[in-house]
């Protein structure tokens, strides 16, 4: 990608100097909630070498089909990428000036907190996992349940959120930026107009479609050069297709590069301690008083209907308990896994696959017992590893070695007699057998 | 939640022929006090007969008499569950894992439905282990069942298992002023004994598509005489509920999607006004209309068919191609809503899409109102 610098990007440019200016009023150096300074994190984001727009298609991905995702009127043009950036790593967004997205989507830890879930301001802990911001631009629908479409829709909902970044109203958010003169020009150059939220959340996301990284040693193999994976990557991508049947969820291939099918399924993570019944009549409940986005975002967030999943938003018996395939872009470095963060190797990953999931009465069709050996499940876990783009490739590398040594200790979710359908997961569950 | 379990008990969810006959005397009586004179009096001559063959006498009414005009309905739901081909565990567990979550569905549906009808194949090859482990899973039903037989269940012995476990395998009741009639629509002509072929053998045929070489699913000809007296001492205001594991029309011959007589069983319904034939057999969204008769087919547990080659009747909302790397895609069960007119709304429950329901409104309008929306699911 050649870096372009269109005539709206030089108010871009001045604002990302305007960096100073900013520290007056936030330490960037401050480390906060767990995450790297925003200093650093900006500093990582310099070797990136990002583009300065998102007008143009990234590589590996059509470009009828990356201006058919982007929303018209809301074009990521340069000055707005970097509008959204700034915003991305202000933690003034927050009603204790001290979470920004960059929190929880650290450019140091795959853009991503490396936690179970979520902390947000005074310390509060959300329910579910982050998910990566890279490549999010591309999915169809955002957050586990898909409770948002683009990701100019989604920037605005945790900023509001009770326990992510706390702020009361959209107006109060606005306010506290409001009298920046980075922000105040920022907004002009961008949008023409004063700040104002609706713009806010277009610039984050705006700024988002500039976090493409599909330029992994998987895409390397399949554009023709053979030592981009090594035999067990290869034996991995084998059973990824096959015997493994990760593709039937995880379409990875050229027409459908993020690894995904964008649907939801219920694989059982929430299963093993959840009533799913009584919660969903709660849930049913909650709904019939108020299903506007917020009381849903809350409902997300910071009750046990959180377990839900794709249910609270479309409140169809079939979606109990089902999230969102996640994409396998950079899955190397976005540990801890699954929609509540409670698996945390790649290998308990497979190893959850392998047993045919925790069963439940929702459990989705598609999810059997595998059968893999030991051996088959290093052989994908190490295809896993494949899948993170090269410019983070010295990240993937220290996570694949911290994971491989942790998965010699324990692998809590590992059960042969499941996997190889010694015992059935319904026998375990309905009738009580062993 | 106990008392419930405990009633079930006593009764029995596999209603014996007893505890029918107790209960649509029950209904009976109730009835009778309900109708006025003129009603009571247009009633009772044509009831007679009707009687006899209904097996109610009562030595303390002054005739043997049956209801016969049409009477109030009262609206009621009752799901239904079909076609999950169970085979032993240590062979297939995925068609018992959908039975089981067809099972947990219906459970979870309140209030509960009056019943639930089960549609016929049960098993897969008729094997009584099969059978066996089909009636333990459909024990965990808290509604009552009734139970329809399919030519899975029956072939291999001829449907003594499945007696030995369920019961008759025709009979009608009444319920909520609808009168139900269920039949075994898969008896075929004896294609075996000349051929000297074996219990196992004679099953595999009937169970296999497009096998020329086993004879015709048909209800019969003394099922049918069966039906007529059934349903002669009823007034054509009297609104019917049928079911029957194929479809009582002829569709597609080769996957017996076909009744051979269905024409001859139509005939005898045709007099009603409101008839509904709920049927199963077919695993998939099916909808036709005959005259008065309105055709529903239910979704099975185990495996959606694809459409048979041949075309659709005209009402049918078609379903797209199910997910292929989804084995419960295009599966599900659902449920039957009997509204005061004596029509239903049907509602496909399916487990990996938006429910599909076919309103009554649809049916009477020959499709010009109220269908349902085309599936949101992508096509494969």
């Amino acid at each position: 990608m050649q870096p372009r610098f269109p005539p709206a990007a030089r108010a871009a440019l001045a604002l990302v100097l305007a960096a100073p200016a900013l520290a007056a009023q936030v330490d960037l150096g401050a480390s906060q909630h767990g995450a790297a300074s925003m200093k650093d994190q900006l500093a990582a984001l310099a070797k990136l070498a990002l583009p300065a727009d998102g007008l143009v298609a990234p590589r590996g991905i059509d470009a009828r089909v990356w201006t058919a995702s982007i929303v018209p009127g809301q074009e990521p043009t340069a000055a707005r990428v970097a509008l959204g950036r700034a915003l991305y790593f202000d933690p003034r967004l927050s009603k204790d000036g001290t979470v920004a997205c960059a929190t929880c989507h650290d450019v140091t830890r795959g853009f991503t907190d490396n936690r179970p879930v979520s902390e947000g301001i005074g310390g509060k802990l959300g329910r579910r996992n982050a998910p990566t911001t890279l490549n999010a631009a591309l999915l169809t629908e955002q957050f586990w349940d898909g409770r948002a479409t683009t990701v100019e829709h989604q920037a605005g909902m945790p900023i509001l959120n009770p326990i992510e970044m706390g702020a009361q109203t959209e107006d109060e958010v606005v306010q506290r930026i409001a009298g920046a003169p980075e922000y105040r020009d920022g907004f002009q150059q961008a949008y023409g107009r004063a700040p104002n939220y609706a713009d806010l959340r277009a610039a984050i996301g705006a700024f988002e479609r500039t976090l493409i990284f599909l330029d992994a040693p998987f895409d390397r193999f399949l554009a023709g050069d053979p030592t981009a994976l090594g035999t067990a990557e290869r034996r991995g991508r084998e059973l990824f297709d096959g015997k493994a049947r990760c593709a039937s969820c995880h379409p990875l291939n050229g027409a459908s590069p993020l690894g995904t099918d964008n649907a939801y399924h219920n694989i059982g993570v929430a299963a093993r301690d959840k009533d799913f019944e009584g919660l969903a009549r709660s849930a049913q409940a909650a709904l019939q008083q108020d299903d506007s986005e917020h009381a849903l975002d809350q409902l997300a967030l910071a009750t046990d209907m959180s377990e839900l999943g794709r249910f609270v938003v479309t409140k169809n018996r079939a979606d109990i308990g089902a999230f969102k395939t996640e994409q396998l872009r950079n899955v190397g470095i976005s540990a801890p896994y699954m929609h509540d963060g409670s698996l945390q190797t790649l290998w308990d990953v497979v190893d959850h696959y392998n047993k045919g999931g925790e069963d439940n009465a929702f459990l989705d069709g598609g999810i059997e017992a595998l059968a893999l050996t030991d051996a088959e499940v290093d052989d994908l876990v190490a295809f896993l590893f494949a899948l993170t783009d090269v410019r983070l490739a010295e990240p993937n590398q220290r996570a694949q070695a911290k994971q491989k040594e942790q998965a010699a200790k324990t692998r809590p979710i590992k059960d042969p007699a499941l996997a190889e359908r010694r015992v059935l997961g319904f026998e375990r569950r309905v009738l009580g057998t062993k | 939640m106990k008392s419930r379990q405990k009633s079930r008990k006593k009764s029995g969810i596999h209603r014996s022929v007893e505890t029918r006959y107790e209960a649509s005397r029950e209904e009976l009586l109730r009835s009778l006090m309900n109708l006025d004179r003129r009603a009571f009096l247009r009633a009772s001559g044509a009831a007679a007969a009707a009687a006899l063959t209904h097996g109610v006498a009562h030595a303390h009414t002054f005739q043997p008499v049956t209801v016969a005009g049409a009477k109030e309905v009262q609206p009621f739901r009752f799901a239904y569950i079909s076609d999950s081909h169970l085979y032993e565990r240590k062979l297939n567990d995925r068609f018992i894992r959908s039975l089981l979550r067809a099972v947990d569905d219906v459970n979870a549906l309140d209030p509960q439905p009056d019943f639930v009808l089960y549609g016929g194949d049960l098993a897969q090859l008729g094997q009584p282990a099969e059978l066996d482990l089909g009636a333990q899973i459909l024990k965990e039903l808290k509604a009552p069942v009734r139970m329809m037989v399919g030519e899975h269940d029956w072939y291999l012995d001829l449907g003594e298992k499945w007696r030995a476990l369920f019961g008759k395998d025709v009979y009608s009741f009444d319920h909520k002023g609808i009168h139900f009639v269920v039949l075994n629509s898969v008896v075929e002509e004896d294609f075996w004994s000349a051929r000297k072929l074996s219990p196992m053998e004679r099953m595999k045929t009937v169970a296999g598509l497009d096998n020329r070489s086993q004879s015709n699913f048909q209800v019969g000809g003394p099922q049918r005489e069966w039906l007529e007296k059934d349903l002669q001492g009823l007034s054509n205001d009297v609104p019917l509920i049928v079911f029957s594991h194929s479809p009582l029309y002829h569709l597609y011959q080769g996957w017996n999607f076909w009744t051979i007589d269905a024409p001859e069983v139509q005939r005898i319904l045709a007099r009603f006004q409101r008839v509904t034939v709920i049927h199963g057999h077919t695993h998939q969204l099916l909808t036709n209309r005959i005259g008065n008769i309105h055709f529903h087919g239910m979704l099975s547990t185990a495996w959606p068919w694809p459409y048979a080659p041949q075309g659709l009747p005209e009402l049918t909302v078609q379903m797209n191609r199910p997910n292929p790397f989804n084995p419960q895609d295009g599966c599900g069960d659902g449920e039957v809503r009997v509204y005061a007119d004596g029509l239903v709304d049907k509602v496909y429950g399916l487990w990996n899409r938006s429910p599909v329901t076919v309103s009554r409104e649809y049916m009477s309008s020959n499709g010009l109102l109220q269908r349902p929306p085309a599936s949101n699911a992508s096509t494969y």
